[in-house]
């Protein structure tokens, strides 16, 4: 399986404020993948980067083995739906069916028909067309990425996860492994570094007498103090925000002491 | 891609077109009014046998557009930058529709070297053929002037303005580009092109070729010639017109090719500098005295055996020449501002 999206080191900035900095990812073709992350993360940066509209201004990016936006057919083999689907005023539908078909020598008028007839041009059907987009990762093998701050829009279609918080990349994998591999731990207070090595500790709280924290392991957890329980997508992504908030803050709170 | 964007310039194309026709129609009618005046005064002068072209009665004719025109003439191409330019690419951007154009199957110089040829083309023409439409209504009143090669008619004649057009055009696109909103694109628009017009015509239209030099007898009777003070004691030669010349200077020289020296003035006419200043008479007209003329012809008189007027100008043959080469130099501009236009888009998106 090849990757649709690689990254190294990818970053850009405008002016001296880092929109994405330090992301490495390797996206596997195939997967509809959730983009996920607050407002002004990176997302947008993200996707921009990939279809050509943006420059990296460190590392590099490579969309289906190629360099976005350079050539037509790197340009047609890739699809991108703007955040708030920019459409040209004083363009009727029929007009933006045009603009396709002279814009893309691949156009296919009449799958743009039927997506319109079946759709109608309801901006709020919103169920029917995550509904189309599975359809078309599974007819045409098309790999598709969206990009979104809620959770529960992503977690009826996505296989895939990529978190973007303060303009890093947080978590990227498989849902179902992510979702295997995080375990939510509940047990009496706890002293930091006694967890076994192949334990790597996410998310940490206490109180006085107990800890609850969050760790990403592979092996089975034997430790018989703590409850197990296994996080949802949701608690998943926010585990991962939460902790890229706390990071922030660290140094800073040393530096003031 | 081409025909995309002869869609998205559907609506300023028929506004400009029909702004086009409007002018043409309004000047058509007029104009054939013009000609006929023109014609009629030929016809019945040449029967009088006393053709004086400036009691040409295509003067005064339609007074207030025949003010008019060179105005509209001037202000086309800085309209075609404003409205044609400014929001090509700045409209794209302030409204966020480039994330949906940039990210077909064109890329992004194939979608730039389109828009900007097919809308920059339609500028050209557009300002091409205003200028020759109020041509054409001002030939005769250019023939009866003789001036257009003048400092500021010159541009609104020729070829010179379809070089303004583009590179109105092509400034409006970048500005809209680095500026990134219609608006302030506009303003730098309409700024930036009455600067590179002034520049060019204060600074560089008068450098295309150096200009002729024409040696001219001082006149006889005395006639447009005047003196300054005698504490300055400088000399004025008349002003002398180049029939569709363009007259640069005219100074008065000794046969050495030097202004005269006060000294000198008051050596050749001593009476007529050292007479007494006359106080005007009390409460009548301020005329000179009888004698105070004489001395002053004699003056002049004198001093044109020595002394005549040197004048530097570009001569009526050269109109052509100038008006390519004015082209030429905004024609040149403006590709350098697509190239730039290009350059900045590149370094920001694609």
């Amino acid at each position: 399986m090849t990757a649709i999206i690689e990254a190294d080191g990818l970053g850009t900035r405008y002016g001296r404020k880092w929109a994405l900095s330090e992301c490495t990812l390797a996206i596997p073709a195939g997967k509809v993948v959730g983009l996920v992350g607050p407002n002004g993360a990176g997302k947008t940066t993200l996707l921009h980067l990939s279809v050509g509209l943006l420059q990296p201004s460190a590392g590099s990016i490579s969309v289906l083995g190629g360099r976005p936006g350079t050539t037509p057919t790197q340009l047609g083999r890739v699809g991108f739906v703007a955040q708030d689907t920019p459409t040209r005023a004083g363009f009727s539908v029929a007009d933006h069916l045009r603009f396709g078909r002279w814009m893309n020598p691949n156009f296919d008028v009449k799958l743009a028909e039927e997506r319109i007839e079946s759709l109608g041009l309801d901006p709020l059907a919103r169920r029917e067309f995550l509904q189309g987009v599975i359809a078309v990762v599974v007819d045409s093998g098309t790999s598709v990425i969206l990009s979104s701050h809620l959770v529960a829009d992503l977690e009826r279609v996505c296989d895939y996860l990529v978190v973007v918080v303060d303009s890093r990349v947080q978590v990227a994998g498989e849902i179902d492994e992510l979702l295997a591999s995080h375990h939510r731990l509940t047990g009496p207070r706890h002293d930091r570094g006694a967890l076994p090595r192949d334990q790597e500790l996410i998310d940490e709280r206490h109180t006085d007498r107990q800890s609850t924290l969050v760790v990403r392991t592979n092996e089975a957890i034997l430790d018989p103090a703590w409850t197990i329980e296994q996080l949802n997508l949701e608690d998943l992504v926010l585990t991962y925000m939460t902790r890229a908030g706390t990071q922030d803050r660290r140094p800073k709170l040393e530096a003031r002491s | 891609m081409i025909r995309l964007a002869l869609r998205e310039f559907r609506t300023e194309g028929i506004i400009g077109l029909g702004l086009l026709i409007a002018l043409g129609i309004m000047l058509l009618v007029t104009g054939v009014h013009v000609v006929n005046v023109n014609d009629a005064f030929h016809t019945a002068c040449r029967a009088a046998r006393n053709c004086s072209s400036t009691s040409n009665p295509v003067l005064t004719v339609d007074g207030p557009l025949q003010h008019a025109l060179p105005l509209i003439a001037m202000i086309t191409p800085a309209l075609i930058g404003l409205f044609f330019g400014a929001p090509l690419i700045a409209h794209e951007i302030e409204t966020g529709i480039f994330r949906l154009s940039w990210t077909q199957s064109v890329t992004l110089r194939r979608w730039l070297v389109v828009k900007l040829g097919i809308v920059g083309l339609a500028s050209m023409v557009i300002g091409g053929l205003v200028t020759w439409m109020v041509d054409w209504w001002m030939s005769p009143i250019d023939a009866v002037n003789m001036n257009r090669f003048g400092l500021s008619s010159f541009g609104y004649h020729g070829v010179a303005p379809i070089g303004y057009a583009a590179f109105a055009f092509a400034l409006g696109a970048t500005a809209g580009t680095l500026f990134r909103r219609t608006v302030p694109a506009m303003g730098a628009t309409l700024a930036g092109f009455v600067g590179a017009r002034l520049a060019v015509m204060y600074w560089v239209r008068p450098n295309f070729a150096s200009p002729a030099h024409e040696s001219v007898p001082l006149p006889i009777n005395g006639g447009g010639v005047s003196f300054s003070p005698v504490a300055a004691a400088a000399f004025n030669p008349p002003s002398v017109s180049v029939p569709n010349g363009w007259v640069y200077s005219t100074e008065a020289v000794n046969r050495a090719g030097h202004a005269p020296t006060a000294h000198y003035l008051l050596n050749v006419c001593p009476a007529f500098f050292n007479q007494a200043p006359q106080a005007p008479p009390p409460g009548g007209k301020k005329t000179a005295p009888a004698s105070a003329v004489t001395l002053f012809n004699n003056c002049v008189d004198k001093l044109s055996k020595t002394i005549h007027t040197l004048v530097a100008y570009q001569p009526g043959s050269r109109f052509w020449p100038f008006q390519w080469a004015e082209m030429g130099v905004f024609l040149a501009a403006a590709i350098a501002l697509c190239g730039l236009t290009y350059w900045w888009l590149r370094r920001q998106y694609a």
